[in-house]
C-alpha cells in the first residue's frame, strides 16, 4: 500500500517544529529506510504513519484513503518497537495470537496462523516460552511475527536492530529483507545506521532537522547526493570536507561558472589515485602523513595545503612526509555552496562511474 | 571474632523486636486459658495454673459471632474487590492516559492523603445518614470503595510497565479497556494482591467506623462484637481474649500465606511481576 504525506507539519505545543512540510510518496511493496541522526525526525515520521501521533497540519494518505484523523487502532498497521514491547506475561504463541484475538478471529484459526507465522520467522521451537526466556534476536523475530499477524498492509519497524549485537544485527537485517520479500508487505523501518539502510532498503529517506534531505535508492544517495548533509552522512569512511580555497587555483578549470559560488569541497576517500585514471581528474600535490592497514583495507592520511584528508585505496606509498603527485578523480569530488546545496556536478547531470 | 560479635548484636536486637511483637499475642492466648481471678492477679502468671477450656466455649456463645463473622467477611470482600476495581481504573488513567488537568487532579487527590481518617468520620456519617444508610451494609462498605492510597500504589506499579506496551497494544487493535485487563492488570498482579491484602486486613480490623454506623446485633462486625465482653459489671478478660484469638486467626493465616505481598505492599517498592 502506498503511503503519501502531503505538506505534513508537526509542531509541539511549545511552538518548536519537529517536522517541516513533509511531502513524499512511498511506493507499494517496497522496503524503505528512514535514516538520519538522532533527533532528525525519523521516529516521529514513523509515529505519524502509525497514527500514534497526529500531524499539526497536512494529510496522511494510505493508498487513496485519507487517514489523517484515524488513530493507531483504526489505521491497522503492524509495528515492531525498538524494545520489541512483547507482552511479558504471555507466551510467544499468545503474543503472536494477541492481534488476532483482538480482531475476534476464531481460536483454532488464530492458533494455526500464529504457528505459521512462528515458522516464517523461525521461532517455532520456542512458542511455549515467555519472552524473558528468549534471546534478543528471538524476541525480535516474535515481535515481527506479531506485527504481521493481522496481515497489515504496512509494516513499521522502529530501530529494529539497535538492541542486538553486531553479528546478530547483520543476520536479522537479512531476515527482515527475506520476510519482507516473502510477504510482499510495504515495510518502513527507522535506523541511524547507514550500512543497515544501504544493505536492505529499496529506497532510503534521509532526514535531518525534521526535513527530508533526499529520498532515493542507496546507490543514488552515494553517487548523487543533493546536498552536503547527505554527502557527508552517507559513506564510510566519511566524505572529506575542505574549504574551496584549498584548491582555489585548480577549480575554475573544473567548475567553470560555478567556481565562484563553491564554498566547500567534498572529496570521497576513494577519490585519490597515484596514476592518471580513465576518469577526468585534477592534479594535486600532497604529503602522506600516516598510513595504516586494517586487513585488506588501506587508510592513508594526506596533507593537502594544510588540510588533512582521510583516504582509502590509494596504492603503495613509498615514503611519508614527502611531496607526492596525486590525481583526484572528478566523479568523487563535489562542490557545495554556502548553504550546503550541491552545485558541482550540477545536479541533473549524473556523473559517470567506473565501479 | 569481630564478625561474631556483630552477629550476636544484630540477632539480639532482632530477637528483642520479635519478642516485643509476639508478647501481646502470647499474653492473649495465655489469658484465654486463665480463670477470671488469675487474669487480674499480680504478680502476673505467665503460664496459667489450670487450663480453663470453657472460656473458649463461653466466648463463642456470648455473642452471635457467626453473624459477625459473616458480616466481616462480606464487608472485607466487597470493599476489597470494589477498591481494587476503582483503583485499577484510576491508576490506569493517571499512568497511561493524557487528559487536561491530570497533574492538578493527581495533586489534589494526593493532598487528600494528608487528611486523617478521623476527620472524615463525621462528614461521612452525616452524608450516609442523609441517604438513610446508617446500620446497613451500605454504610459499612460505601466509604471504602475508593482509596487514593491504592490508586497511588497501583499507579507506581503501572508506571514501571513501559508505555511502549500500551502503544503496541493500540497497534495490535486493543482498546484501552482491553489493554487494561489483558496486559496491564496481569503484569501488575503482585501489586494488586498486595493492595488487596492490606485492604482485607484493614477492613477486618476496623473498629471505629463499624461501631459508629451500626447499632443492631445483625450488622456488627467481629471487632465491634468483642464489646460483648465489656459490661457494666466489668470486663471478662479470659473470654475476651479467647474471642480475640478467633477474630485474629483468619488474618494471621492470611498473613502467613501471603506475607511476601504484604511486606512488598507496605514498602511500596515498585514490584515487578
Amino acid at each position: 500500500m502506498e503511503v503519501t504525506f502531503k505538506h505534513v507539519t508537526l509542531t509541539y505545543p511549545n511552538g518548536s517544529e519537529v517536522l517541516h512540510d513533509m511531502d513524499f510518496e512511498i511506493p507499494s511493496g517496497q522496503l524503505i529506510a528512514l535514516l538520519g541522526p538522532s533527533g532528525g525526525g525519523k521516529s516521529t515520521t514513523l509515529n505519524l504513519i502509525s497514527g500514534l501521533l497526529q500531524p499539526t497540519s497536512g494529510d496522511v494518505l494510505f493508498g487513496r484513503e485519507n487517514v489523517t484523523k484515524q488513530d493507531a487502532l483504526q489505521r491497522g498497521v503492524g509495528m515492531v518497537f525498538q524494545n520489541y514491547a512483547l507482552y511479558p506475561h504471555m507466551t510467544v504463541l499468545e503474543n503472536i495470537m494477541f492481534p488476532m484475538k483482538m480482531a475476534k478471529m476464531p481460536k483454532a484459526k488464530r492458533r494455526q496462523k500464529a504457528i505459521d507465522l512462528a515458522k516464517l520467522v523461525r521461532v517455532e521451537s520456542q512458542i511455549s516460552k515467555k519472552p524473558a526466556a528468549l534471546s534478543g534476536g528471538q524476541q525480535q523475530r516474535v515481535a515481527i511475527a506479531r506485527a504481521l499477524a493481522k496481515e497489515p498492509n504496512l509494516l513499521l519497524l522502529d530501530e529494529p536492530l539497535s538492541n542486538l549485537d553486531a553479528r546478530l544485527r547483520v543476520e536479522m537485517r537479512q531476515e527482515i529483507r527475506r520476510i519482507q520479500q516473502e510477504t510482499g508487505v510495504t515495510t518502513i523501518f527507522v535506523t541511524h545506521d547507514q550500512s543497515e539502510a544501504m544493505h536492505i532498503a529499496d529506497q532510503i529517506m534521509v532526514l535531518n532537522d525534521g526535513v527530508i534531505q533526499q529520498f532515493a535508492p542507496a546507490q543514488t544517495l552515494y553517487t548523487d547526493p543533493t546536498n552536503q548533509f547527505v554527502a557527508s552522512f552517507i559513506g564510510e569512511p566519511a566524505l572529506n570536507l575542505i574549504p574551496a580555497q584549498t584548491l582555489a587555483d585548480a577549480l575554475p578549470a573544473v567548475f567553470g561558472q560555478a567556481a565562484k559560488s563553491v564554498q566547500t569541497l567534498g572529496i570521497r576517500p576513494e577519490a585519490f589515485a597515484l596514476q592518471p585514471t580513465d576518469d577526468p581528474f585534477l592534479q594535486a600535490r600532497v604529503e602522506v602523513v600516516q598510513e595504516q592497514h586494517f586487513g585488506r583495507e588501506q587508510q592513508v592520511q594526506l596533507r593537502l595545503n594544510d588540510q588533512l584528508l582521510e583516504v582509502t585505496d590509494l596504492g603503495p606509498v613509498l615514503a611519508l612526509n614527502r611531496p607526492l603527485m596525486t590525481y583526484i578523480k572528478l566523479p568523487y569530488l563535489y562542490g557545495f555552496d554556502e548553504r550546503g546545496k550541491r552545485i558541482y556536478p550540477h545536479f541533473n547531470e549524473v556523473p559517470a562511474y567506473d565501479e | 571474632m569481630k564478625k561474631t560479635i556483630k552477629q550476636v548484636v544484630v540477632y539480639g536486637l532482632l530477637s528483642l523486636g520479635a519478642i516485643t511483637m509476639l508478647l501481646p499475642f502470647f499474653w492473649m492466648i495465655s489469658t484465654a486459658f486463665k480463670t477470671g481471678f488469675e487474669s487480674l492477679q499480680t504478680p502476673v502468671t505467665w503460664w496459667p495454673k489450670h487450663l480453663v477450656w470453657e472460656n473458649w466455649v463461653n466466648a463463642w456463645y456470648a455473642a452471635p459471632f457467626l453473624r459477625y463473622l459473616i458480616n466481616s467477611v462480606i464487608v472485607a470482600a466487597v470493599t476489597t474487590v470494589g477498591q481494587i476495581f476503582t483503583a485499577i481504573l484510576a491508576a490506569f488513567a493517571f499512568s497511561k492516559l493524557n487528559f487536561a488537568g491530570k497533574n492538578l487532579l493527581f495533586t489534589i487527590l494526593l493532598a487528600t492523603m494528608m487528611v486523617p481518617v478521623e476527620m472524615l468520620i463525621i462528614p461521612n456519617f452525616v452524608t450516609l445518614s442523609q441517604f438513610h444508610l446508617i446500620n446497613t451494609y451500605g454504610a459499612l462498605i460505601l466509604p471504602w470503595l475508593g482509596s487514593f492510597f491504592a490508586v497511588f500504589t497501583l499507579r507506581q506499579s503501572f508506571n514501571t510497565i513501559p508505555d511502549q506496551l500500551y502503544y503496541a497494544a493500540r497497534i495490535d487493535g486493543a482498546s484501552d479497556w482491553q489493554f487494561l485487563w489483558s496486559v496491564l492488570v496481569p503484569n501488575a498482579k503482585s501489586s494488586i494482591t498486595a493492595i488487596g491484602l492490606l485492604q482485607v486486613i484493614g477492613s477486618w480490623n476496623s473498629f471505629m467506623w463499624p461501631l459508629i454506623v451500626t447499632n443492631s446485633e445483625t450488622m456488627r462486625t467481629l471487632p465491634v462484637g468483642l464489646q460483648a465482653f465489656s459490661t457494666d459489671s466489668g470486663i471478662n478478660y479470659p473470654e475476651l481474649m479467647a474471642a480475640s484469638t478467633f477474630v485474629i486467626l483468619p488474618m494471621a493465616l492470611l498473613y502467613i500465606c501471603f506475607n511476601k505481598y504484604v511486606v512488598a505492599g507496605i514498602s511500596n517498592n515498585g514490584l515487578k511481576g
